[in-house]
């Protein structure tokens, strides 16, 4: 009985939270607090219970629900879980976990809404992740822009209404286009022999790739164009820095930790199983879009003066790196690159989590307004170092392994030349530069500004939070294949997929 | 029957349990003595096991002596496997000893020389780490785990050159140094990445065995052989401060003497020779590589003991003195003599440990001034020290029957022998300035007239704890050549032991180059006392320079301001750096691609857009007025332009 209807129960088991505050008094904070993290506790609980259940040697979806929908069409309410979704599910329930700990201290009026919108966000992002039918994942992709739109719009900074129009319209315009190609598709699927409007995505899942080039192209694009918006790929990256510059920081968190991989994420599942001819004849174009994003996010993140900004411009760096790995058709690439999707959520999440913590106590993100809190706040400092050192790949932590394998990937890559694996290496330098010119300008030095003198350092609700993240940090540095593992076999399905079309192409 | 061999995984546990005790819990310790000793026996628990493995390796016989000891699977992706495992042989075992024998030598002088400082313990953490890293790099039984412990000694330098934190240093801060150090490693880290890829997709597998055993049966001269090696040779030059990638090390001194000691000597540096000696097949496929390591090397050499000849900062001398030295070390694994390279990294090792140490005991009692025109006349205030930092300079000048001597002599020796005549004079040119400086240096801190106010310092000896390892390194910095005895000079027939230790490790390669020595025994003889000749003549003339003659070099380097300054300001190569590639990629950084594509062109253009779609709405809104005559006349026009297209039609 529970595991029949577990992902429907991980998926709205935030909803329960959001009920019972409704209920509390508003000026009842703690208890406001304590159920929202007893919430997120529970669907942790649920995700991990889903991890221990899960059969990493089967290459089905697991877990499935089918419950009929919209009668009529072929639109059900459909779930499952692979490895893929479920890496990114546990990543979004630790990270909500984290985030409600972490940043609920912070958050100084309208506690409770602030609760109900990021419980509301996590029920949108899992259902992101969970849902195998394309109207399905439509209605909780756009879902959770609203929770999104409310925490930038009412706990965000000085120009948030600009930055939470800008981050609307852009995903917006992006996801209409999805919308209009997930139609079609669904349109195409009753034009074939005995066919039907469908849009199950295993069905599609046959029935795509057999499209001709040049609807399959058309298709991909749409599809992809929605994905990188949101992931986001130069040079539709520009809501990016704004979004996350006033967002609250649950709301960087989240965002940067989990509504970034949805778009590439989106890639993994629509994008290339459905249209591999689109997606194969595509990939020198995206990935040397997804170089230049590298590269470009490298170089304007070392010019930043705010360091939320400069984590931001980083993001697009990181996700670059991302995307090359899932261009790169190898399964070095895409293992790499669904690692890296977990290891940029912590490591990023943690910047955003420990860049709050300085705004909360200075009330700027400027780097010129710090200097010298090594002395001040040492605890912070360290742990401030180490998350440096992970999100610029330093072996024994786990971004370098992500990395690597995306590198690598890439570097024997069939399709992609050599010098793009070479090319993007040299993120790997600039990473270095800017995060550590940024580490230096804030922690080293002497204390120049009087503001800075009295700074607590962390407490130790701040250092739980962070040190939970820091375990994974280690965890996946030293000991990847847990992680790997339940992946290998989702990687290899949609490099099948692939071989098998460029088999047929004979292209490769 | 092997018994110690699995003890290796040991030698990591011990410095990391290190680490991580000091590093908990390492604040609340108030007893400075607990931290130190905790750290310092760590490493020495590990030399122990090192030393204990040793002495059965020996014993073993050739075959038997090399083994892998698995500890866990790394990363496991498709048919790509990694391992952490550990590889014991000659050469690894060897270094293992240095590393820790030599670094809990620097870890219980530490203890003495940071006494009282607010770090105490954060300190401490960091060496057992850095010694921790530096294990992993050289026990490491694949590239990748190499490439762990080569970016993870890069980390440690990162925190402990910057240790003091909040310190000035020249014109900027440690965090600048530290910043630099870490920054120039990781562009010679991209290229050992890119060498990794290249490895990966030759070869197949990441393994050492794997890689040299499918190599051994390449040709000399593949393509990609070649690119490799150059491409690990640049992670090298990052990690072994060779042109073009030397400018961290000098600025390296910023960090606590001890850290100094601790990279110059010991570890980090150590690691670019190290890797190229391991790749030896790989290096002895490629001449063209070979020419390259050899020439970088020796250009190394000269340029860096160019700028030693003027520095006035005690360690900055010896920071340019090592990157000189380094070279040397290169010279010899350019020419094929990779024992011999290893061998001066041995006593190099012992020697510029010394000098260092000795540096550091001598900043100790000069409440930290570190130019040495405001010293002179310390013999008599720290005698100990001022003894030991002789040695160490007699070693490094190459004095017969020091150890450097035997080191120096034999790569000189085979640069001429595998090499060629100006291979050999440019090295014996090098070696001059080395004596040179070198005396200079001890000359003008402890001979002569003091030049600073007597009455106001009272400079004093270092404590035992300081003392103890300078007296231990003076030990092995004059005798620890005698375990090579290069063939000419052994009488006794005690053979070259080191040689014949090591050796086995390089046959493959060695075959692979197939050199035949050219010059005879009386070349050999003829060359040694050439080189002794003129590093005595350099030593006497340092002297006479800076204890007699003071004003005849004030009135040289006067003469040749020009040059002089050229020197003193290290050829104007950071400037260089600086003014070419640092400062325009920020600007283009900043001015081009932040402010105009980002700001202007893609924010603008959506912008405008979203303005037109408001000016769009404005406009169209007008049409529906709510007005019944206006919609009238619309419809009257519709129906007229109608009738018009009509009729035209």
């Amino acid at each position: 009985m529970l595991d029949q209807n577990l992902l429907s129960l991980i998926i709205f088991s935030p909803l329960l939270g959001v009920a019972i505050l409704f209920f509390i008094k508003n000026e009842n904070k703690s208890l406001q607090k304590i159920i929202a993290i007893a919430n997120t506790i529970l669907t942790f609980a649920l995700s991990l219970y889903l991890y221990f259940k899960f059969d990493s040697t089967k290459s089905d979806y697991q877990f499935m629900q089918d419950l009929e929908w919209i009668s009529g069409f072929d639109i059900h309410y459909i779930l499952g879980v692979d490895g893929l979704s479920l890496v990114l599910i546990l990543l979004t329930t630790f990270l909500t976990l984290i985030s409600i700990i972490g940043t609920s201290n912070s958050i100084k009026e309208k506690l409770k809404g602030f609760l109900q919108f990021v419980l509301l966000l996590e029920v949108g992002m899992l259902g992101v992740f969970l849902s195998l039918d394309l109207v399905l994942f439509y209605v909780f992709w756009e879902a959770m822009l609203i929770p999104m739109y409310f925490l930038i719009g009412i706990w965000g900074g000085e120009e948030r209404i600009y930055a939470t129009v800008k981050f609307f319209l852009y995903t917006m315009f992006g996801s209409l286009l999805m919308l209009v190609a997930i139609i079609y598709l669904g349109y195409i699927a009753s034009t074939i022999p005995q066919g039907a409007f469908t849009t199950n995505l295993i069905k599609l899942n046959s029935i795509a790739p057999t499209l001709s080039k040049d609807l399959q192209l058309i298709l991909f694009l749409a599809f992809t164009f929605s994905f990188a918006i949101k992931i986001p790929l130069f040079p539709f990256h520009t809501w990016l820095p704004d979004a996350h510059v006033q967002a609250p920081t649950a709301g960087s968190v989240l965002l940067a930790g989990v509504l970034l991989k949805m778009g590439t994420y989106g890639l993994l599942r629509f994008s290339i199983p459905f249209f591999p001819i689109a997606a194969i004849e595509m990939a020198p174009i995206i990935s040397t879009i997804a170089v230049i994003g590298i590269i470009y996010g490298a170089l304007v993140a070392m010019v930043q003066t705010d360091i939320k900004k400069l984590v931001a411009y980083s993001s697009v760096s990181h996700m670059g790196f991302i995307v090359l790995g899932i261009f790169s058709f190898s399964i070095e690439g895409t293992q790499g690159a669904i690692l890296q999707m977990l290891n940029h959520g912590l490591s990023t999440g943690a910047l955003f989590l420990l860049v709050g913590m300085i705004y909360d106590r200075r009330h700027t993100k400027l780097i010129s307004e710090f200097g010298g809190l090594a002395k001040i706040m040492p605890i912070f400092s360290t742990l401030f170092l180490i998350i440096t050192f992970s999100s610029i790949g330093v072996p024994g932590l786990n971004g370098f392994v992500g990395e690597f394998l995306i590198l690598l990937g890439a570097f024997k890559s069939t399709i992609l030349s050599r010098g793009f694996s070479i090319v993007s290496a040299l993120g790997v330098v600039l990473s270095a530069i800017y995060m550590l010119w940024m580490y230096q300008r804030v922690f080293f030095g002497v204390v120049s500004k009087d503001e800075n003198r009295n700074l607590k350092d962390l407490n130790k609700t701040e250092i739980f939070v962070l040190s939970l993240i820091l375990i994974f940090v280690l965890w996946i540095g030293i000991y990847p294949s847990t992680f790997l593992k339940l992946t290998e076999i989702s990687s290899a399905k949609i490099l099948t997929v692939l071989f098998d079309t460029s088999k047929y192409l004979s292209i490769l | 029957m092997v018994t110690t061999y699995w003890l290796t995984p040991y030698i990591l546990f011990f410095p990391l349990l290190g680490f991580l005790i000091n590093g908990l819990f390492g604040r609340k310790f108030k007893n400075e003595n607990l931290i130190g000793w905790i750290a310092t026996s760590a490493v020495a628990i590990s030399f122990l096991i090192a030393v204990a493995i040793f002495l059965e390796m020996i014993s073993l016989p050739e075959e038997e002596k090399s083994k892998i000891v698995d500890l866990f699977n790394w990363i496991s992706v498709g048919s790509f496997k990694v391992d952490f495992s550990l590889q014991v042989d000659q050469l690894s075992i060897l270094m293992t000893m240095i590393v820790t024998g030599v670094g809990s030598l620097i870890h219980m002088y530490a203890i003495g020389y940071m006494h009282g400082d607010s770090g105490f313990w954060r300190f401490f953490a960091y060496l057992n780490l850095f010694i921790f890293a530096m294990l992993v790099l050289v026990l490491a039984d694949n590239f990748l785990l190499m490439f762990l412990g080569w970016e993870g000694v890069g980390v440690c330098s990162y925190l402990l050159i910057g240790f003091w934190y909040d310190r000035k240093f020249e014109n900027g801060t440690t965090g600048d140094a530290a910043k630099k150090a870490f920054i120039v490693n990781r562009i010679g880290d991209f290229g050992f990445l890119l060498a990794i890829f290249f490895i990966v997709s030759k070869f197949g597998t990441l393994n050492f065995q794997n890689v040299f055993a499918q190599s051994s049966l390449l040709t000399s001269g593949d393509a990609i052989i070649t690119t490799i090696t150059l491409l690990l040779f640049l992670g090298a030059t990052g990690k072994s401060a060779q042109i073009p990638l030397y400018v961290w090390l000098p600025d390296a001194m910023a960090g606590p003497t001890p850290v100094s000691a601790l990279i110059h000597a010991a570890t980090m540096v150590t690691a670019g020779v190290y890797m190229v000696a391991r790749c030896s097949i790989l290096f002895a496929l490629a001449p063209t590589t070979l020419a390259v390591v050899a020439v970088i090397g020796i250009l190394t050499a000269l340029v860096a003991g160019s700028i030693g000849l003027v520095q006035n900062d005690i360690k900055k001398v010896l920071a340019y003195s090592t990157v000189s030295q380094l070279g040397y070390m290169f010279v010899a694994m350019g020419v094929g003599a990779f024992s011999v390279g290893i061998f001066h990294l041995m006593t190099h090792a012992f020697f510029k440990a010394l000098l260092f140490l000795g540096a550091g005991s001598v900043i100790h009692a000069m409440h930290h001034e570190q130019n040495i025109q405001n010293m002179g006349g310390l013999k008599k205030y720290l005698p100990i020290t001022y003894k030991t930092f002789f040695i160490a300079a007699l070693a490094i000048s190459g004095v017969p029957f020091f150890s450097g001597f035997f080191s120096k002599d034999e790569i000189l020796w085979k640069a001429f022998s595998n090499g060629s005549f100006t291979l050999w004079l440019m090295g014996i040119i090098g070696a001059a300035m080395t004596a040179f400086y070198m005396f200079r240096l001890v000359t003008l801190t402890f001979e002569g007239k003091s030049r600073f106010d007597e009455h106001k310092f009272h400079p004093h000896e270092s404590p035992k704890v300081m003392t103890t390892p300078l007296i231990i390194l003076a030990i092995l910095s004059a005798v620890g050549g005698f375990v090579a005895i290069p063939h000419a000079l052994d009488i006794f027939h005690f053979g070259n032991k080191f040689d014949e230790f090591l050796n086995p490790i390089f046959s493959t390669a060695s075959f692979k180059l197939r050199q035949i020595e050219h010059g005879s025994l009386w070349t050999e003889y003829l060359l040694m006392i050439t080189s002794s000749s003129i590093a005595i003549g350099a030593i006497f003339l340092a002297r006479n320079f800076y204890l007699n003659k003071i004003d005849f070099v004030n009135s040289i380097s006067l003469k040749f301001k020009k040059s002089y300054n050229i020197l003193l300001n290290k050829y104007f190569v950071d400037e260089a750096y600086e003014a070419t590639i640092i400062k325009p990629i920020s600007r283009v950084s900043d001015k081009f691609l932040y402010q105009i594509i980002d700001v202007k062109v893609i924010d603008n253009f959506l912008n405008f857009s979203a303005k037109f779609i408001d000016w769009l709405s404005s406009v169209l809104v007008k049409i529906q007025s709510g007005v019944v005559q206006d919609y009238a006349v619309v419809f009257v026009f519709g129906i007229v332009i109608l009738f018009g297209i009509l009729f035209v039609v």
